[in-house]
């Protein structure tokens, strides 16, 4: 049996995601590889990160999130059958920066993937009922077919990367 | 020359196989096969069906008492809830709390039961500019055109057709034509709509009514960015999309995306809890961070009646409301695959249950225009993620047509021939196809004078115009030797040892026309031990289902009952050649009988391969069969499929050496009576066409063509230049033996 962050991994290929693994350690430099500026982001929760050291703008206004190409923010859970990442949307504009720039890149704790969707919707349940109550399940880039063929980009991003954090 | 109504109906559907067909048809296939790839991929799939099936139920069961939980919940998040009676009451509510925003510009991801309510026409009255922005919904606003497919709403729109209207309607500098190129130039175009928004509406896949979650499956971020954008938010659904809990969401989230468009799961499912705790974003103060916007969301929960409050006390239509609008209905359906849901759909909603959704909002003149449509193949039966009997709801609403028509000029002709009980109103040409049994009876003992009637000058013409039989069509010939009668004046063979008694089925078709493929099924089964028995036993009410006779039905199931179960009980097996007639005993019959009838006669009946399997299986001697064996392509049955029961054809087959191929289209598109109907005539050859073509493949042109069906083996017949043939026939020891 593939460990679910093995399935995970592989699945993400299937959904046309990248993924890297890194550590606390490495993530900064990890992140410095895959981002593209101008970028917005939220916070994360990982002391060894400053997105603002990366140039990543924390406090986008409505024309740098425009003008955006790339997005970093976190993911809550990774769901290991699907390939799928739980974006919460939060105060901080979590959403905006992972749907408006081309790129988005999620950092998700390893430890947080989950094996498949009956798990996921057990977290999701607690999230909810905890008042943190929206959350994008989000598998791939955004994707039309509804012009011909399949297109990804449609009004979201074109490109989808996971950094995925061993503690 | 058909009656008036009939060549309208003709006429569109003429049209638009030849305008929107072939793109409709490309589509739709691919997003069939990649919902048969997608669920074979969920391991526990029909579990999860029947999971999804039991969440809709109760909810449905409990639907008022949600009401009240989902208002509670979305009042203690700030929000507001609003129960609209029907169409006009809601419009009236969003157009108010459009107003009150003072609102010049609403962006909309794709909703139906906007379209249901017309909400677009409603706010563009008021001055209001709507925009979809749903790439789908986005070409048909600018087309001015309605949706024909309830997931898909362009699906009739090839890349060419994109172009060209966008070329026109936009005059770009350079003329779009790649995919890529016009959904970047979509995007940039909506983009703006989006940013200039004062409302966003939405629809709702799901509502968790425990905490007032809304459900959103799409794929292209249209929807995310119309709730981000806008700090108001009005959410439109009807009431059945409430489910009680959050974590119900879970089978329906495995099971929409694969059961729709083949995708595992689509690219974005948003929970939503409103109003969201994204901060909106004013793009016409750019400069200020949106982190410090103070602005507070408000959040509106319209929730729709417009009839479903109603259907919810109609016990037949009542599981229309399980209905998550996948569109698996529509992609399984080999009519619906060729015309598109211009013509298979009513005023919003198209496809199989679309039946039970314009009979519930739109009314059940809405319904009539499309619901012959429906053959009754049963193809989409499994494919229903929450189980709905569709083509039940098909037949009913059928006979509630049938039962508010005016009584036709030309019953007479039909009223001495057919003794049944149905109503006056009954259109003549369903209750000459209806009464079949009688039809074959009297055509059967007058043949071959039967049979040459209708070649007399002018006799096709006034068949046309009087029951809209098709000239075109072959009709069925009668033999005056029934299989019975064949049957019953023969020397039975004495067998050595008997290892089962059964009853051979002599369904009418069998019995008076295809005669041969009976006697053929009597010889293999005596072949193989089986005492055979052949008592007179009524038709099993399939053609006047098919017709929405319903009543009519039922006294065919009683007749059937009261001249099988004494046989059963005497340890008889039943064992039925037609597989509609199988389909009819095995499932059709739990909603005629009651259930202790019903059980014993779906127990005891078999397919006729099905039978001979088991028999070769329990040691059966198959060298008492024909050979020697040759290569062949099969058609097996629709509805032989929805049981799972072709594959023995293929396996006994096989097991006698011969090499099968086999036909993968849902329906030969015959389908009884629908085929000779002059007003289906058309798209009946043209879903036959598909067919015959996989049989003129270089792998399969030379091969001996063999159907299970009446149906599929007449369409055959009329496409192809070789004579199809019951399997059975190919198995028959009289072969061997002359
Ligand atoms: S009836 Fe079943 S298959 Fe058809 S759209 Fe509704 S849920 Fe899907």
């Amino acid at each position: 049996m593939p460990t679910p962050l093995a399935t995970f991994e592989s699945s993400l290929q299937e959904v046309e995601s990248s993924v890297t693994r890194t550590t606390p350690q490495s993530l900064e430099a990890t992140l410095q590889a895959v981002i593209e500026r101008p970028a917005v982001g939220v916070q994360l929760p990982f002391d060894t990160c400053s997105l603002a050291d990366l140039d990543v703008n924390l406090h986008p206004t409505p024309r740098t999130l425009q003008s955006a190409v790339c997005g970093i923010t976190t993911a809550v859970l990774g769901i290991a059958t699907y390939g799928t990442l739980v974006l919460e949307a939060t105060p901080t504009g979590s959403e905006l920066s992972s749907l408006f720039p081309d790129h988005h890149v999620a950092v998700l704790r390893a430890a947080d993937v989950v094996p498949d969707m009956e798990t996921a919707f057990e977290h999701l349940s607690e999230l909810v009922a905890a008042g943190r109550g929206d959350h994008v399940l989000a598998t791939g880039p955004s994707a039309t077919a509804d012009m011909g063929s399949l297109v990804y980009g449609a009004h979201g991003p074109r490109e989808v990367t996971v950094v995925l954090v061993e503690e | 020359m058909m009656d008036g109504s009939r060549a309208e109906t003709a006429a569109q559907i003429e049209r638009l196989l030849e305008t929107e067909g072939e793109t409709v048809a490309e589509n739709l296939t691919d997003l069939n096969q990649g919902r048969y790839e997608s669920v074979a991929r969920l391991d526990e799939y029909d579990a999860y069906k029947s999971r999804a099936r039991s969440i809709k139920a109760d909810a449905i069961e409990r639907l008022p008492e949600l009401i009240e939980t989902v208002r509670t919940a979305v009042e203690d998040n700030g929000g507001a809830v609003y129960l609209a009676d029907d169409a006009d009451d809601a419009n009236r509510y969003i157009r108010e709390v459009v107003q009150d925003e003072n609102a010049d510009t609403v962006v909309k991801s794709k909703s139906m039961t906007t379209e249901e309510i017309e909400c677009n026409e409603a706010l563009s009255a008021a001055g209001v500019s709507v925009w979809e922005t749903d790439l789908g919904e986005f070409v048909l606003q600018v087309a001015d055109e309605s949706p024909s497919h309830i997931v898909v709403p362009a699906i009739h729109k090839s890349r060419e057709a994109i172009a060209e209207l966008f070329n026109e309607a936009f005059e770009p500098d350079e003329p779009l034509e790649t995919p890529a190129e016009l959904t970047a130039f979509a995007r940039d175009h909506l983009g703006a709509k989006i940013r200039s928004a004062d409302v966003g509406i939405t629809g709702a896949n799901f509502i968790a009514a425990d905490t007032g979650t809304i459900a959103l499956v799409t794929s292209e971020g249209n929807a995310r960015k119309t709730v981000a954008v806008p700090d108001t938010q009005i959410t439109v659904a009807g009431v059945e999309k409430l489910l009680p809990t959050l974590s119900d969401l879970q089978p329906f989230v495995e099971l929409i995306g694969r059961s729709g468009t083949g995708q595992d799961i689509t690219s974005y499912v948003s929970l939503f809890t409103p109003p969201v705790a994204t901060p909106p974003v004013n793009f016409d103060g750019p400069e200020t961070p949106i982190a410090d916007d103070d602005r507070e969301r408000s959040f509106h929960l319209v929730l729709i009646d417009n009839g479903r409050l109603d259907v919810r006390d109609d016990p037949q239509l009542r599981e229309t409301l399980y209905c998550i609008r996948c569109s698996a209905c529509l992609n399984s359906c080999a009519n619906f695959q060729h015309v598109g849901g211009h013509a298979f759909g009513g005023e919003t909603y198209s496809g199989g249950i679309a039946t039970g959704w314009e009979t519930t909002v739109n009314g059940i003149g809405s319904a009539a225009s499309f619901n012959d449509l429906c053959t009754g193949c049963s193809r989409c039966v499994n494919q229903c993620p929450v189980e709905i009997d569709i083509p039940w709801i098909n037949t009913v609403v059928r006979d509630r047509i049938n039962r508010s028509g005016d009584a036709d000029a030309f019953s007479f002709l039909v009223d001495p021939l057919v003794p049944d009980t149905q109503p006056d109103g009954l259109d003549p040409q369903k209750r000459f196809f209806g009464s079949f049994e009688w039809i074959a009876t009297l055509a059967s003992k007058t043949a071959p004078v039967s049979n040459w009637l209708p070649k007399l000058p002018g006799a096709r013409s006034i068949l046309e115009r009087t029951l809209g039989i098709d000239r075109r069509r072959e009709l069925p010939q009668f033999k005056r030797e029934t299989l019975r009668s064949w049957f019953h004046a023969r020397d039975g063979p004495a067998l050595d040892t008997v290892r089962r008694t059964a009853v051979l089925y002599p369904d009418c078709y069998t019995n008076t026309v295809h005669v041969d493929r009976g006697k053929a099924a009597v010889r293999v089964l005596e072949a193989l031990g089986v005492a055979v028995e052949m008592p007179a036993i009524r038709s099993s009410g399939r053609a006047p289902l098919s017709q929405g006779m319903i009543d009519t039905a039922r006294q065919h199931a009683n007749a059937v009952a009261a001249d099988c179960i004494p046989l059963i009980e005497d340890g008889r097996d039943v064992v039925v050649i037609e597989p509609g007639e199988l389909a009819m005993f095995r499932s059709e019959y739990a909603k005629l009988l009651d259930e202790e009838r019903a059980e014993s006669i779906a127990t005891a009946s078999y397919d006729l391969f099905e039978y001979i399997y088991g028999l070769l299986e329990n040691g059966g001697d198959s060298t008492a069969l024909a050979g020697p064996a040759e290569p062949v392509a099969y058609h097996a049955h629709c509805q032989q499929r929805t049981l799972g029961l072709e594959s023995y054809t293929t396996a006994v087959l096989e097991r006698l050496g011969f090499d099968v191929i086999e036909s993968d289209v849902e329906c030969c598109g015959m389908a009884g009576s629908f085929g000779y109907k002059s007003e289906y005539y058309d798209l009946s050859i043209d879903v036959g066409t598909a067919l015959a073509e996989q049989f003129r493949t270089p792998a399969t042109t030379d091969r001996t063509v063999v159907a299970s069906g009446t149906s599929c083996t007449d369409q055959l017949d009329d496409l192809l230049e070789r004579t199809p043939r019951h399997p059975i026939e190919l198995l028959d020891p009289h072969t061997q033996n002359s």
